[in-house]
């Protein structure tokens, strides 16, 4: 039992140190990430707001993660609806191929598409990225909706259409609230997923790159990795309060319609 | 309900009636009508078809074929949020999300009614079923007995003119199954509304019926009432799906028309009245004759009867305290056959091996093609 302890302390040391380690320099007074520390600064967060490349990159990337999440989430709920309620002729083979791009190699997948947009001779720009971010995206979707609409009693939209529903708001009425924690959720994982993507961004961005592209690209220059750092520390921020913000909503669905919690993201 | 020309018409009836998915029919020619303010049951074993026939009242499943009229009015392309029927599920599908009274109150959303109004009906319709109060509170809090509730009232406050049942008891314990089905009789008769209930069993739809329609691979074997259907039921399968029936080989010989005698395996000869002939019989047909153990009894020895009495062996017995089921098998036959006895005062329960005397009367005798 000790060894086991011990096993997942360091296990637990070596995921989250580097994570650590970005707070400690983002605060440190000192353009060379090593120690010892030289004194407590703001100096790089301060430096953060003075960048317009930098603010443009985040604008950019914020629009292509909401725009992805949004359409992969809604790509999603119609593919989890029909996958859980009817039967159709080839319905294993489809989903099994949308549910693909999950474990192609994604460096396949952005030159396969880069390939494409350029035979056709269509310009490069954010709407691509957003298009490879749905492609990767939409699997995460369907697989969280899938189990949010497996749980859910067929009879449930019957009973509303015998009391005088129609089809769509009966959905609207009573599914849409059911099912609404799983589409936070696939909102929040999507949106999580083509905030951080870095592989597509990278081949199919135009001239306006994405964050994670304009942070490689500073990579280059040593004096900048403090800066890099502080942003860092605003992202692991972010992304904590994202996920405690879903966990919230999930838990609040779960009370809310009194099913047995079987766990969530947290 | 009569049409103009002063005539009962059926509040439901159902002509020639098919469904079948690709190969697979699931309902073939069904007809029948169901009477306005009736108590009807769809009985048969699962995979039958009832539930099918029950979705396609509802109008969640269109017909095949056929033809199917609601009040007169044919319900071909009707679709179900409109058709004046409400049904309770079998997982009661009450609205997880809402309280007990959004639930009752869900039918009325689109209802020109002013919300006092509305309110007022909730209230009604929560009395009916018992759960006065219990308007605010959280429906997934609720236990199976009072979802069944719930749903019940959610679904009789639009006051369909049929409600269907799609075996609301089966998920509740015995107890309590049986409290409800008094209640639903209950409700039945103060509402006055035509119900259909589908269940697979047979018990329940005795209890509670007015006519039954017992199903088999999609078709209507026997549609009658309970009395009729355990008395005389018109088929081997029918009266061995609702309760307990001996079966003994038998032919039969016609002299005239009043006068059937019936040869049977271990009871010997009997005469046999018209109406106990199952309908389109000729005499060659008679295969077997089936009887109902209550319906015979075993003497104690020096008991002595004017009916008819048949020897044979008690192979094994069941004591219940109020009844004693004995396995007797007859002279003369190789399948033994049950008997049940009341234990009265008086009346010793027999040992396994002892002779038993077996009296019957002819009357209680049906005969099965």
């Amino acid at each position: 039992m000790k060894s086991l302890r011990l096993y997942a302390i360091l296990y637990l040391i070596f995921l989250y140190a580097p994570i650590a380690l970005l707070p400690i320099f983002a605060f440190n007074d000192g353009t060379v990430i090593a120690f010892p520390l030289k004194g407590f600064t703001l100096e790089w967060f301060k430096e953060l707001l003075t960048i317009p490349a930098l603010h443009a990159a985040v604008l950019n990337s914020l629009i292509i993660a909401v725009s992805s999440a949004l359409i992969a989430t809604c790509l999603g709920i119609c593919a989890a609806r029909a996958g859980t309620r009817f039967a159709f002729p080839g319905k294993k083979g489809i989903l099994g191929l949308i549910m693909l791009p999950l474990v192609l190699p994604e460096i396949i997948v952005a030159v396969s598409l880069l390939v494409v947009l350029l035979q056709l001779g269509l310009p490069l720009g954010s709407w691509t990225v957003v298009l490879g971010h749905v492609l990767m995206c939409t699997p995460f979707s369907i697989a969280i909706l899938n189990s949010a609409f497996q749980s859910l009693d067929v009879s449930l939209e019957e009973a509303a259409i015998d009391l005088g529903e129609t089809r769509w708001s009966s959905f609207r009425l009573i599914t849409l609230p059911l099912v609404m924690p799983g589409i936070i959720s696939s909102l929040l994982i999507a949106f999580t997923i083509s905030l951080d993507e870095f592989i597509i961004a990278f081949f199919l961005t135009g001239t306006n790159p994405t964050l994670p592209v304009y942070i490689w690209g500073q990579l280059r220059f040593p004096q900048k990795i403090p800066v890099i750092m502080a942003l860092g520390t605003i992202l692991v921020l972010a992304s904590v309060i994202l996920l405690a913000i879903a966990e919230y909503f999930r838990r609040r669905g779960v009370a809310r319609t009194g099913q047995a919690d079987a766990g969530g993201f947290l | 309900m009569k049409d103009t020309l002063g005539v009962e018409r059926p509040i439901i009836a159902l002509e020639n009636v098919e469904k079948y998915y690709g190969e697979y029919y699931a309902l073939r020619g069904i007809s029948a009508e169901i009477r306005q303010g009736e108590f009807f049951s769809l009985l048969g074993p699962s995979g039958c078809g009832k539930t099918t026939l029950l979705r396609t009242i509802a109008g969640f499943e269109e017909l095949s074929g056929g033809r199917l009229m609601i009040d007169g009015k044919d319900m071909k392309r009707v679709p179900a949020n409109v058709r004046p029927t409400n049904m309770v599920f079998q997982s009661y599908a009450i609205f997880p999300h809402l309280t007990v009274a959004e639930n009752v109150g869900f039918g009325l959303r689109r209802e020109p009614l002013s919300r006092d109004e509305k309110a007022r009906k909730v209230a009604e319709a929560l009395e009916m079923v018992g759960l006065r109060g219990y308007g605010a509170r959280a429906a997934h809090a609720l236990s199976g007995g009072q979802r069944q509730r719930v749903a019940l009232a959610r679904a009789l406050i639009l006051e369909p003119k049929v409600l269907l049942l799609d075996e609301p008891l089966s998920a509740l314990d015995k107890k309590m199954r049986e409290q409800m089905q008094t209640e639903l009789r209950r409700l039945q008769r103060q509402v006055g509304i035509t119900f259909i209930l589908v269940t697979h069993d047979q018990e329940e739809a005795l209890i509670m019926s007015d006519r039954i329609a017992v199903m088999f691979e999609g078709q209507i074997a026997q549609l009658d009432t309970p009395q009729q259907l355990y008395r005389r039921p018109n088929t081997r399968q029918v009266g061995e799906f609702i309760g307990v029936m001996n079966f003994l080989p038998a032919t039969a010989t016609v002299s005239d028309e009043t006068h059937i005698e019936v040869e049977a395996a271990g009871l010997g000869r009997a005469v046999i009245a018209p109406d106990q002939l199952p309908g389109g019989w000729h005499p060659g047909q008679t295969q077997s004759v089936g009887i109902r153990p209550e319906t015979m009894s075993i003497l104690f020895p020096g008991e002595t009867t004017d009916r008819r009495v048949a020897i044979g062996t008690v192979e094994d017995l069941s004591y219940y305290g109020d009844m004693t089921y004995y396995v007797v098998r007859l002279d003369g036959v190789d399948r033994p056959m049950t008997i049940s006895m009341k234990n009265l005062v008086g009346r010793p329960v027999l040992d396994r091996g002892t002779e038993a005397r077996v009296a019957w009367d002819a009357r209680s005798l049906v005969l099965f093609a």
